[in-house]
């Protein structure tokens, strides 16, 4: 079933949500990668973050007169901030993690904590992602870090698809996944080894 | 002469129309799968006609440029060719906008114009004739990590040669955004087995090596990946790779080398060709 989440969400409506399920997201999201991460965390938060979701994402950002435009952005691979993630679930309390590629251990064990999911987007679908933003309503450090570390906060509308891939309940597809492609390469190498 | 307007807009073209073959080979593989996969390839999908009907990038990762040049060894308009290259890059950075991508390794500076030192990067191949056909290959950073040379043993065979490429592109998982392109080159130095890999890629989807030994490789490795489960985006499914394409080299009889020039979904690339008198023309 398709669901489409509001912010700020709540976190009864996470913990909801199960591995395989395909939601939508509306209202304030933000990007932050490795840096960002690194620097929340030491400095803190320059607005309200709780309910939120938190994109893993380094835009392609276009000024046109004095506000900003979204022209692509799709997710960077999420495995990066595995080192900061967990403590950043736990002190900032972001609901939805959107990004690709899946995150590790630490964090499916704070997801379940905290409350929290983390969903994949489709890797580099930035076109399809820019036409969810309604509008850039701010940017954080841009001076500092540059356009595609900076925290550009957007307002969305209907972002997705969003696969829920790394659940609250300590369910990840890429865990049940490689299990089954562990069991599949068995069958491969005594294709290649008994080939020609 | 100035190739500058033609060549910055190939390089547009390429962020931000996926040439049909790709395109072709997508719907294939939409029309395979279903659940999260099929989610996968339709958001793909949709996202291609936004950024084709937009004129934007179809990925925020616009890559770093390079060009593969076929040029004819009576072509009159070289050094105009040569200049032109680093220029149109810069001017499609402005033009598109592309992401400079571009990074000094040592001082961690971006220039801003996706220029540098060896960047764009340029392979040239000369050829006999009178004209120049220019490929441009923008390349994301995500499927480029996860490019691989294996200096393989000369007495694992071809048996080692696919298994090798097997292992490696299902290790992989969903980081290089599968379903993947992925350009193998057999044979020479190590350094000449990724430039074929590289060159692999350029040929359209759905077109087979000429050579029937190179062929049946081909095909056996895209059987055998997509046999993995890995599916697109790593998420489960019947389609890891769309293509596979090969190229060979004599080796050295002691060396084996194997380049594994892996390239996402958005497998993005454009052509022009200019001839004697200066004319050009794009596709």
């Amino acid at each position: 079933m398709e669901k489409v989440l509001t912010t700020p969400i709540a976190e009864k409506d996470v913990r909801a949500l199960r591995a395989g399920d395909v939601i939508y997201v509306s209202g304030t999201m933000f990007t932050a990668r490795d840096e960002a991460h690194k620097m929340m965390l030491e400095r803190g938060s320059p607005f309200a973050v709780e309910g939120l979701a938190l994109f893993h994402c380094g835009p392609v950002a276009q000024k046109k007169g004095n506000s900003w435009e979204i022209l692509a952005a799709g997710p960077t691979t999420s495995a990066r901030m595995e080192l900061f993630e967990a403590d950043f679930l736990r002190k900032f309390k972001t609901r939805v993690i959107v990004g690709k590629g899946g995150m590790g251990e630490k964090t499916l064990a704070a997801l379940g904590e905290v409350g929290a999911v983390y969903t994949h987007f489709t890797g580099g679908a930035g076109a399809l992602a820019a036409k969810a933003v309604r509008r850039v309503s701010a940017v954080h450090w841009l001076e500092e870090l540059g356009m595609p570390e900076a925290i550009w906060v957007m307002e969305v509308e209907r972002f997705g698809p969003l696969v829920v891939a790394m659940d609250s309940h300590g369910r990840s597809l890429y865990k049940d996944l490689s299990g089954t492609v562990g069991k599949n390469m068995e069958a491969i190498r005594a294709r290649i080894k008994g080939g020609k | 002469m100035n190739f500058v307007k033609e060549l910055a807009g190939a390089i547009g073209q390429a962020a931000t129309v996926l040439p049909p073959d790709v395109v072709r080979a997508l719907e294939g593989a939409r029309d395979r799968e279903e659940g999260p996969a099929r989610v996968q390839i339709e958001a793909i999908l949709e996202n291609v006609r936004i950024a084709r009907d937009g004129a934007v990038p179809i990925c925020q990762d616009t890559g770093t440029v390079s060009f593969f040049v076929k040029v004819g060894t009576r072509f009159p308009h070289l050094q105009e060719l040569l200049q032109a290259l680093p220029e149109a890059t810069r001017k499609a950075t402005k033009d598109v906008p592309l992401r400079p991508n571009t990074v000094h390794p040592f001082t961690g500076k971006n220039p801003g114009d996706n220029t540098g030192r060896y960047v764009p990067a340029v392979t040239w191949e000369f050829v006999d004739g009178d004209g120049a056909e220019v490929h441009v290959l923008p390349k994301g950073g995500g499927s480029e990590n996860c490019s691989a040379l294996k200096m393989l043993a000369p007495g694992v065979g071809l048996k080692g040669v696919k298994e090798a490429v097997v292992e490696h592109v299902v290790a992989c998982g969903g980081l290089p955004c599968p379903p993947t392109v992925i350009g193998v080159g057999v044979g020479g130095g190590a350094d000449l087995a990724l430039k074929l890999g590289k060159m692999a890629l350029l040929r359209p989807l759905g077109q087979r090596h000429p050579e029937p030994e190179v062929a049946a490789l081909e095909a056996e490795l895209e059987e055998l990946v997509n046999a993995s489960g890995v599916g697109p985006m790593g998420l489960g499914g019947k389609t890891t790779v769309l293509a596979v394409h090969a190229e060979y080299a004599h080796r050295h009889p002691a060396s084996l080398p194997l380049g594994i020039a892996v390239q996402c979904w958005a497998h993005r690339r454009a052509a022009v060709r200019i001839s004697a008198d200066g004319s050009i023309a794009v596709g």
